[in-house]
């Protein structure tokens, strides 16, 4: 008997070591640390990648490299025909994560999705404020506060939402990381014990993956969860070392240190697709660089003055010249090819100086200020790059450009002003793959002041990109944007420059990776052959 | 000596009191508003920048906000980080050791290799081996830390595969910061493949945080001993038959190394400004990288708070010199 026992126990051991030893890890070198594991009250990329993608859930989500809607948490919804009632079924059987800190007695049910929505909405709620400093960005952004008006239990997996008014966006704001869908079970022990502030600090979801520890700054680790409402990963540990400088990353993954980076320098790419250890992905971003004429201030506010200046601009040279080996794509339209609606018969602004240059003689326009700024943005590697390269194509035509260079933050400060002169160089990368996230973000009316760059308020566009939110037939949406195209193209209050290329590298032995239109880096379905 | 020390320290109170109004001034100079930084590119209505504000406290007079500020640190409280919503000093305390232990490391290999330079190349002044050390000098403090640093990783990490990329550690170590010092950590815990992992990831940050300060010891060291092995008392020495290296290396390194121990207190903030970069290029968790990413938030807490717990290491760092210097040249105690 004690000989068998000692064979059990021998064996037993033996099974563990040769389970840890075959336990697959994949190794992410994130670009930065994330302020922390909280998705609705963050605003970075790499905050997200961290919190929302690995560790929670949404009640819909993207699919797998696109910006298409597909059931999450809730496995299926209904809108009202007057578009102001979402009803969303909750999935039966999903389990939050146990964890070295926290044991959940109960599955998901309609409590953590009205607690995850109310944190963010109602002040009165105790976890409004649980942590000094909170502004919950993104849900203040999207503009959350206006368009819902309750969020009610019907029953336990059954979850009510109504809206103030009807905003078809809405189902894609769901999918966004700050609608993640967080543990009221955990929220409420950490109130009672006291310590709010771990909730942000160590995180409980129902992901693909759950947190394991955080060395500041460093590395953040992570164990795959066993009880994953879609299936265990394959991958058993993900890590993400912390790697801020881009070349370190392409040595890192060069030596086979990390599996998968992100933002690779764009002179590297070349160097990067000749390695035969590792496999380029790129695509185009939901991006748009753009430089914004002031429509309300002269010359900008003739329209044959801003076709004019557009028309003396080599686009295809200038985005040559700025973009390099990491290529962009000339942008004809708002929004990137890869978005639904995009209006494929709109016509860009043909390359002619010499009628441009006609144009602005006889408008007696001589001298504008062109501005820069010293960051660099996904749409645009350069501000002051382009602006020179621009300075130089307008001092062809006869109009000499004054760039004005300015401080990341005080850039976009001074250039939202609704008296700011000249042209302002900007760009935006999507949050949800809806056209309305461009559109009426960028150039509505109400975004004068805040983000509408070109101060440009016009009729029939505005009324075509309301009607296109609050209806849900897409297919009337799609002629509605397709329209609002056309009359962007003719009004011209923007230069329309690129929509840049995004790339991320892997190892040639990682599989199931993928690049996705809204930035994200995702890690449930991906494999590692050892 | 007491009396030394504690002129010394009675000065740090307005020295602080000078910092925090820096501190306090200074991020407030830089151009952009915490707010709008926040928002980032969506923006925020002109209604919700008013709420914010008020939130922040930033609707106070400045003067009001100074003393607000000024309140807090002197309860110990440094505030909470804007991006982060973490205690700046929890913050602080975590990273801090990972740049005094690259600090110190880089520090050790520059007096290490430095002062002996500096003393070779004295004692064999007008040869090709002191032209050759000043060169090799001169050329380390032009290198930008940046570069040096990368172009270390890719001949050694990329090309020989020598040593590791970047980090503090090998990943497959994961326990539990005792003293926050991985070499110390690492031989606590008894896992010598950690401290030895530890040690690898340390050579290259080390070599690029410590090579301008190297290069000024060994400069300033030749300098100070040039100057001492002129001196009569050096002569005296010599004629009485002592031998050269007792000579150097008892009569004259002592006198020497008074301007050397100053050159290297200065010497630690060289470090601070270089760790900022050599954390940046190596993945080093430290405060440097922490500053800078707070700069670029308008996280004004940090970058207050940081920049005087920063100073405070800094006049420590250099009251240790002056006890030091009073310990080596006993003129100074007086």
């Amino acid at each position: 008997m004690k000989k068998i026992a000692t064979l059990l126990a021998a064996t037993a051991i033996v099974s563990a070591f040769a389970f840890a030893a075959s336990a697959k890890t994949l190794v992410y070198c994130s670009e930065a640390s994330p302020a922390n594991f909280d998705p609705s009250i963050t605003t970075g990329g790499n905050d997200f990648d961290a919190s929302s993608r690995t560790v929670y859930s949404r009640l819909v989500e993207f699919k797998h490299g696109s910006t298409e809607i597909e059931p999450g948490l809730a496995e299926s919804w209904t809108i009202s025909d007057d578009g102001l009632t979402y009803t969303f079924k909750l999935r039966k059987g999903v389990k939050f994560h146990t964890t070295s800190f926290f044991t959940p007695t109960r599955e998901l049910n309609a409590d953590d999705v009205i607690f995850s929505f109310e944190r963010q909405w109602k002040a009165d709620n105790k976890w409004h404020t649980y942590m000094p400093n909170i502004t919950w960005d993104y849900f203040q952004g999207m503009d959350m506060p206006k368009y819902l008006k309750s969020v009610e239990k019907v029953d336990d997996l059954t979850v009510k939402m109504t809206l103030t008014e009807p905003n078809a966006p809405m189902i894609a704001n769901l999918g966004m990381d700050f609608a993640s869908i967080v543990s009221k079970e955990y929220a409420d022990k950490l109130m009672e014990a006291g310590t709010p502030e771990k909730f942000a600090g160590e995180p409980v979801g129902t992901g693909p993956f759950q947190f394991v520890d955080y060395q500041l700054d460093s590395v953040i680790r992570y164990a795959a969860f066993p009880d994953y409402f879609k299936g265990k990963e394959k991958i058993d540990d993900l890590i993400f070392a912390i790697t801020p400088d881009a070349s370190a990353r392409m040595q890192k993954i060069a030596a086979g240190e990390c599996d998968i980076m992100p933002y690779p320098n764009p002179a590297d790419i070349k160097a990067l697709k000749a390695n035969a250890d590792l496999n380029v992905m790129e695509q185009a971003g939901l991006n748009i660089g753009y430089m914004s004429y002031n429509t309300t201030q002269p010359p900008f506010d003739k329209v044959e003055v801003r076709k004019a200046l557009n028309m003396a601009i080599n686009k295809k040279s200038m985005i040559e010249a700025l973009f390099g080996d990491a290529g962009a794509t000339p942008a004809t339209n708002l929004i990137p090819p890869t978005m639904w609606s995009y209006n494929k018969d709109v016509k860009d602004d043909e390359y002619n100086p010499e009628e441009a240059k006609k144009v602005l003689a006889a408008n007696n326009v001589t001298e504008i200020d062109l501005w820069a700024s010293d960051r660099f943005r996904p749409y645009n590697p350069s501000f002051a790059r382009a602006a020179e390269l621009i300075q130089q194509d307008w001092a062809a035509v006869g109009v000499k450009a004054t760039i004005k260079t300015l401080e990341w933050t005080k850039y976009r400060e001074e250039g939202k002003k609704k008296d700011r002169a000249g042209a302002f160089q900007i760009g935006w990368t999507g949050d949800n793959g809806d056209p309305d996230n461009f559109f009426a973000t960028l150039f509505s009316c109400s975004a004068i002041g805040v983000s509408n760059y070109s101060s440009w308020c016009n009729k029939e566009f505005e009324d075509l990109i309301q009607k296109a939110k609050i209806t849900s037939d897409m297919a009337e949406r799609t002629k509605l944007y397709e329209e609002a195209q056309v009359v962007f193209k003719r009004e011209a209050p923007a230069f329309t420059m690129d929509h840049s290329q995004v790339y991320a590298v892997t190892r040639k032995n990682v599989s199931g990776f993928m690049m996705d239109p809204l930035g994200i880096h995702r890690f449930d379905g991906v494999d590692k052959a050892e | 000596m007491f009396r030394y020390i504690l002129h010394k320290l009675l000065l740090f109170v307005p020295t602080l009191f000078g910092i925090t109004i820096c501190a306090f001034a200074f991020v407030r100079l830089l151009p952009g508003d915490p707010i709008l930084a926040m928002a980032g590119e969506h923006g925020v209505t002109p209604e919700r920048y008013e709420i914010l504000k008020e939130q922040f406290g930033y609707n106070l007079p400045m003067w009001q906000q100074y003393l607000r500020y000024v309140g807090e640190v002197l309860t110990g409280d440094f505030g909470i980080s804007l991006s982060t919503k973490r205690p700046v000093m929890t913050e602080f305390m975590t990273l801090f050791p990972a740049t005094i232990e690259l600090s110190i490391v880089a520090m050790i290999l520059a007096i290490v290799i430095g002062i002996p330079a500096g003393v070779y190349a004295a004692a064999r002044r007008g040869t090709w081996p002191d032209q050759l050390l000043m060169g090799t000098a001169l050329v380390g403090y032009s290198m930008p830390i940046f570069w040096w640093g990368l172009l270390l990783i890719i001949f050694f990490s990329g090309y020989l595969g020598w040593t590791p990329v970047s980090g503090r550690i090998g990943l497959q170590y994961f326990f539990k910061p005792i003293t926050g010092f991985l070499l110390i950590d690492t031989l606590i815990y008894g896992k010598f493949d950690a401290f030895r992992s530890a040690l690898q990831h340390m050579i290259l940050p080390a070599i690029a945080l410590g090579t301008i300060p190297l290069a000024v010891i060994a400069r300033q060291t030749r300098s100070a001993m040039l100057e001492v092995l002129g001196e009569d008392y050096i002569r005296t020495a010599r004629a009485k038959g002592l031998k050269t290296a007792r000579v150097i290396g008892v009569h004259a390194l002592r006198n020497a190394l008074i301007p050397v121990v100053t050159t290297i207190g200065l010497q630690v903030g060289v470090l601070m400004a270089g760790a900022i970069l050599t954390e940046t290029i190596f993945s080093w968790p430290g405060i440097g990288k922490w500053m800078v990413d707070s700069i670029f938030k308008r996280d004004y807490v940090v970058v207050q708070s940081g920049l005087l717990l920063i100073a405070l290491i800094v006049m420590v760092v250099n009251l240790l010199v002056d006890i030091l210097y009073a310990v080596i040249n006993p003129r100074m105690r007086g």
